[in-house]
């Protein structure tokens, strides 16, 4: 069947309730009818009045319930209306649960849904990406995932990881990106594997989450138009980094860009090319580069914000200057 | 939404097989204090020593009511404490040797000296290990009370009760508002212990809060408020009893304040020599007018009380001497992981 990575995240959560009484949803607009600001939850919520909560709007506190109950043996799935709201939780995600395994011994198994990303109109406050900031801190697990297939799978495997998840759902995929989903049929990838989306020889694309898409986009114009082959690769798990999966790919194509939503400094390009820097040094024929946000907020009107990220012909233009080096 | 203190009730301790007189109780009571005030004492002097890594902080002051709290608790039930909690943690059941072993950061402690001082914990017996900002323990309580409802073990009249500690300073944290309302909001069995003890670190109430008591703010959080004397045990142990008990019958949240002074800096590093001569003549010492009071009232002598004192420097020796041949850390054969999940890629739903 057809399906929408929204509705891959709905079946997930719908089927981990059915599956498994420790886990509950709380959030807030989650419960009832209404089900969540994006319909998440949407008649989930009515099969599980008792285990689907609205939540006040108290988002270090939604934190702190779920640390709680996971430590009660509970497999609690936050959901953070948008991720930049999650800034509030930041204390009890990265200093008490991200501590609770080193600092105890104690496993502390919560799921965080974050719609991340932009959408034209969406401004400053409900268009971030958060898995820079989240994965700087030991303890948490990152995730960013950017397929249908991988929206499913990840939330379940999500759910059942024995350390604190935070899980990057990119809200312009929510309804924009469909696609053909069989979970008998369809790959399930490891969830700290990262995935090599299209094979090639001549250029390392890397991303996450909805970045995977324009890179994919890139590599389309790359081929069709100047012949070069790109490899892409989506990172899906930002913390841990699958080092393996990318070293392997540059070593082998000497060249890389990568490609993020996020803002530059201290990032994810930034830690993936300190990566290939310090261990393919010898590998490359040309300066790893890398495209992020703009070094300011997220913009509010259309045209600065498609401005403000990178898209597919600005990547191909950095694929094109790195394989001219 | 205010109480009145009803007569002192029966209390459960952990320590206790069978119900105990209110004479027995208030000696008990007396006799955690003590104890808590000579391992602060002695945790003191193990920093001087240069045996302590980081400061220390002491309840002194605070251990009529920390003492209460914990003795008011049984197993089962989940404790957060705070700071100045040393008192109230062993009442509720934390060993002295685990808190010699955990300002010493031993290996062989419940944190084995990756954390420290007052964040050592116990899961096992429901007392969390803090982490150091203020409030934020307060919905994990919350959580876990939540978790036992999930569980189907949230009924009855004879609730399991979640206790976290606040001072002044922490009452006007954005994460205390957020968890104290949505405790409040799930009707949870739960008790907030304000410990007013009129400054935070070096700041004194005028800066910290603008009603007129911190107490009045319970009704506003739909909470049952109750104020005692902080440094009269015997309103302590009845202010915070009939609170628990409330809490045990299903009467939802409750929140009590207890108006004392902290004796001593904020930790051992602070002189402390912003608190005033005439702010110290306003408080007593609760151990001093506790150990009066029962002297007066014929209930122990002079001669009992040196044996509570002796009894508890004696075990706290005895603590002192095992940790200090337990072996510290070792940077070569530490798990140097974050994450329980040794290979994420072997995770599968």
């Amino acid at each position: 069947m057809t399906l929408a990575y929204l509705e891959a995240i709905r079946l997930a959560l719908g089927e981990s309730l059915d599956e498994d009484p420790r886990v509950f949803v709380y959030g807030q607009d989650v419960a009832g009818a209404f089900g969540g600001a994006f319909k998440v939850t949407k008649g989930i919520a009515e099969r599980y009045k008792d285990r689907v909560l609205n939540a006040p709007i108290s988002e270090d506190a939604m934190a702190g319930v779920a640390i709680g109950a996971a430590l009660e043996g509970m497999r609690p799935v936050l959901e953070y209306q948008f991720a930049d709201f999650a800034t509030i939780a930041f204390n009890q995600f990265v200093n008490h649960a991200g501590t609770m395994f080193w600092r105890t011994g104690r496993s502390c198994p919560i799921v965080a849904r974050l719609p991340v990303g932009g959408t034209p109109g969406g401004g400053p406050f409900h268009s971030q990406m958060p898995e820079t900031w989240l994965s700087n801190h030991p303890g948490l697990v990152v995730v960013a995932p950017a397929t249908v297939a991988d929206a499913y799978f990840m939330l379940k495997d999500a759910i059942a990881c024995q350390d604190p998840v935070m899980y990057c759902e990119h809200k312009y995929l929510y309804y924009h990106l469909k696609a053909e989903f069989d979970k008998t049929r369809a790959e399930h990838l490891p969830l700290g594997s990262a995935a090599v989306r299209r094979p090639g020889d001549d250029c390392t694309l890397i991303s996450y989450s909805g970045m995977v898409h324009e890179c994919l986009r890139a590599a389309e114009i790359l081929d069709r138009d100047h012949g070069i082959d790109c490899e892409v690769i989506d990172l899906r798990c930002i913390r841990p980094l699958d080092t393996e999966t990318i070293l392997t790919s540059v070593c082998r194509t000497g060249r890389v860009v990568v490609a993020t939503e996020s803002w530059p400094f201290g990032g994810v390009a930034a830690e993936v090319l300190a990566l290939v820097s310090s261990e393919a040094f010898s590998h490359l024929d040309a300066p790893p580069r890398r495209l992020c946000a703009l070094d300011v907020p997220v913009p509010f009107h259309p045209d600065l914000f498609a401005a403000h990220h990178p898209d597919a012909e600005r990547i191909a233009e950095a694929v094109l200057e790195t394989m001219a080096f | 939404m205010k109480s009145q203190p009803q007569k002192l009730p029966q209390i459960a301790s952990p320590k206790a097989s069978d119900p105990a007189s209110t004479n027995d109780i208030r000696v008990r009571h007396l006799t955690w204090m003590i104890l808590a005030r000579a391992l602060d004492d002695r945790m003191c002097k193990l920093k001087a020593q240069n045996l302590v890594p980081g400061s220390v902080f002491t309840g002194r002051g605070q251990e009529a009511y920390s003492a209460a709290g914990g003795m008011c608790l049984r197993p089962g039930d989940v404790f957060a404490p705070l700071i100045r909690d040393q008192a109230g943690r062993l009442a509720f059941g934390e060993t002295i040797i685990d808190v010699v072993r955990t300002c010493m950061g031993k290996r062989t402690s419940s944190m084995r000296g990756r954390d420290g001082n007052i964040h050592r914990g116990n899961l096992d017996i429901g007392l969390l290990p803090m982490i150091s900002h203020l409030g934020a323990m307060v919905s994990v309580v919350a959580g876990m009370l939540m978790a036992r409802r999930f569980k189907g073990q949230l009924v009855g009249n004879d609730l399991t009760v979640g206790m976290a500690s606040i001072g002044d300073g922490g009452m006007n944290a954005g994460a205390l508002h957020e968890a104290l309302n949505l405790a409040a909001v799930e009707k949870l069995p739960f008790v907030l212990l304000v410990a007013n003890n009129q400054v935070a670190y070096s700041t004194f109430n005028d800066r910290t809060f603008a009603c007129r008591d911190l107490v009045d703010r319970a009704v506003g959080y739909g909470v049952c408020g109750h104020s005692c004397d902080g440094t009269d045990a015997t309103a302590c142990l009845t202010t915070v009893s009939d609170a628990v008990a409330r809490v045990r019958r299903g009467e939802g949240p409750q929140m009590v304040v207890a108006t004392l002074l902290r004796l001593a800096g904020h930790g051992l590093h602070d002189p402390a020599e912003y608190v005033t001569p005439e702010l110290k003549s306003r408080f007593g010492d609760c151990i001093q007018l506790d150990s009066n009071t029962l002297k007066v009232q014929g209930i122990l002598t002079d001669a009992d009380i040196e044996r509570i004192w002796d009894d508890a420097r004696t075990r706290i020796a005895a603590a002192v001497e095992q940790a200090m041949h337990e072996p510290d850390p070792d940077p070569a054969q530490e798990d140097w992981t974050a994450y329980s999940e040794r290979d994420l890629k072997k995770v599968r739903s």
